[in-house]
């Protein structure tokens, strides 16, 4: 579904990605880990544009998406639920879910099914976006980016700042995706959590990728989480 | 009694002529983040074509469409071809931008020449109305209805409709407004374009008593950017009720206090600031 090769990215003379490659197949749910500042976030924003790689290619079903504009990226079918969560203070609910609608690759994610996954949602559909709490910031955020109907759904450290109850509601919800077919990147700083979604792992440490296996390996690899985890 | 009435509708009707200047200048500020020095020139630009169509056809309504449609083509124009090339950099883009109000207010002497001029009002505006002793000069109040108009859309259309909400989501973060899908660029073009469409619309309503001459783009700009400054960067109600508050102060001064000049516009203006820094409606 998604094919990252040897990607290079920068921040003016910073060199952040060096040589970093991975792959989501579709229906997977691929978690990628590392420690603060490794450059999980830079990972995301190249895949979407945001700061494209200087070198290195991006596929997105085959195709070469790697130097398109961002909103190119995101009607081709990627979904991008940020750090941050990045909602805009100005929209309502019901307008940041208006603007994301598309119909994609006819998961059939529409306004109404979106309310339906996040009913805390459709009571504050006329709520503007800096009158949301944390938590219901973080469903938004999943509802904008599910009703464009992604091929792919980019998720950075999602259960950041959540409460732990809330951080198991978002297992579920990634739970039922999944079910429902979807192909989902997940960066993450909770191992914990990473594990219980993520059909395969990789770790980062200084922008490149050290370690890839299954979940349950790396729960068991004592030596590899001490080293780039610090657990 | 008459000579409140008339200045105050004189000072409401110059303040709707601001909005529609200072509503374009804060929505591109807004979305791109770049002060338009040009956007008075769009006013003389609007004004001098029009006065030329009337001057061959007679008709107001055709002065007005040929006028918003050049200029607004001008705006787009320059977006594409030239602020585009210099994206999120302040200084080369205001520097661009005064380079285009030197041009085009040489361009404008060179066509039309020093002498100050003013467009024919629409006949039917031509009498007052009376009401008992006080008169009302009825071309004023069209355009202060023009002004409510063109308010009363821009609200709608920024509030009640998906593009204005792709608009906000730009303004709020234009990162990842793109990182949705939406594309910036084509709606930074559509709104320098908005921009530029109603300050030539500014050009032919205030043409008939602001009038088109040298140095005009500069003074529409300066009160337009007051008007900005006292409403708020990006905020359409701060241009609304920024735009009547400096009308209503420059015509009163002017009427009251005529050798105090724009001290009247700008000591509020001073105070407002230090009160609220980001203007009345300004959240930045
Ligand atoms: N806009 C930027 N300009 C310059 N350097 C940056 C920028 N953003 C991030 N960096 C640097 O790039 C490195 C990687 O940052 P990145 O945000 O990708 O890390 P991360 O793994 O997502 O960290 P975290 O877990 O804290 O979110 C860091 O050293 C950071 O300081
Ligand atoms: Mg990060």
């Amino acid at each position: 579904m998604l094919e990252v090769q040897d990607i290079h990215t920068n921040y003016g003379e910073s060199y952040i990605l060096q040589g970093l490659s991975l792959r989501l197949g579709q229906g997977q749910v691929v978690a990628v880990l590392g420690r603060n500042g490794v450059g999980k976030t830079t990972l995301i924003r190249s895949i979407i544009g945001f700061t494209p790689p200087r070198r290195g290619r991006i596929l997105l079903r085959g195709e070469d998406i790697t130097h398109l504009a961002p909103h190119e990226i995101a009607r081709r079918g990627v979904g991008l639920v940020p750090q941050g969560r990045r909602i805009f203070a100005s929209l309502g609910v019901g307008e940041h879910l208006e603007i994301g609608q598309r119909a994609g690759n006819g998961a059939g994610w529409s306004f109404d099914r979106v309310l339906e996954l996040f009913p805390r949602l459709r009571e504050r559909l006329r709520n503007r976006g800096n009158k949301l709490s944390g938590g219901e910031q973080q469903m938004l955020a999943c509802g904008r980016a599910l009703v464009g109907n992604p091929d792919i759904l980019l998720m950075d450290e999602p259960s950041e700042g959540l409460a732990p109850l809330l951080v198991r509601e978002l297992g579920r919800i990634l739970g039922r995706l999944k079910a429902g077919g979807a192909s989902i990147l997940i960066v993450e700083q909770n191992l914990a959590f990473a594990l219980r979604v993520a059909d395969h792992v990789y770790l980062m440490s200084k922008g490149k990728i050290v370690h890839e296996s299954r979940p349950d390996e790396l729960l068991r690899n004592h030596e590899v989480k001490a080293r780039y985890l610090g657990v | 009694m008459t000579f409140w009435v008339t200045q105050a509708l004189n000072g409401i009707s110059f303040g709707m002529l601001l909005f529609l200047l200072a509503a374009g200048l804060s929505l591109i500020y807004g979305l791109m983040r770049m002060l338009n020095l040009a956007h008075g020139s769009y006013y003389i630009l609007g004004g001098y074509v029009g006065l030329a169509t009337i001057k061959v056809t007679g008709s107001f309504v055709l002065a007005a469409l040929a006028a918003t449609a050049v200029v607004t083509l001008i705006g787009v124009v320059m977006e594409r071809f030239f602020l585009r090339r210099f994206p999120e950099q302040e200084l080369p883009q205001a520097l661009l931008t005064f380079g285009f109000l030197l041009i085009f207010a040489d361009l404008s002497l060179w066509l039309w020449g020093g002498t100050p001029q003013t467009l024919p009002k629409p006949e039917i505006f031509e009498r007052s109305i009376r009401m008992g002793t006080i008169v009302f000069p009825s071309y004023r109040l069209f355009v202060i209805g023009v002004g409510l108009v063109i308010g009363l859309g821009l609200w709608w259309l920024q509030e009640g409709t998906r593009l204005g909400a792709m608009i906000r989501a730009g303004v709020d973060d234009a990162e990842m407004a793109r990182g949705t899908g939406v594309n910036v660029g084509l709606l930074s073009t559509a709104v320098f374009a908005l921009g530029a469409f109603l300050a030539a619309l500014g050009g032919i309503i205030g043409g008939p008593f602001v009038g088109v001459y040298p140095g005009a783009d500069f003074e529409i700009l300066e009160m337009a950017l007051v008007v900005v400054i006292i409403g708020g960067l990006g905020s359409l109600k701060g241009a609304f009720v920024g735009g009547l508050l400096v009308g209503l102060l420059d015509n009163f001064g002017k009427a009251l206090f005529p050798e105090l000049a724009l001290f009247t516009v700008f000591a509020p203006m001073a105070i407002i600031l230090a009160i609220r820094p980001t203007g009345l409606f300004g959240v930045r």
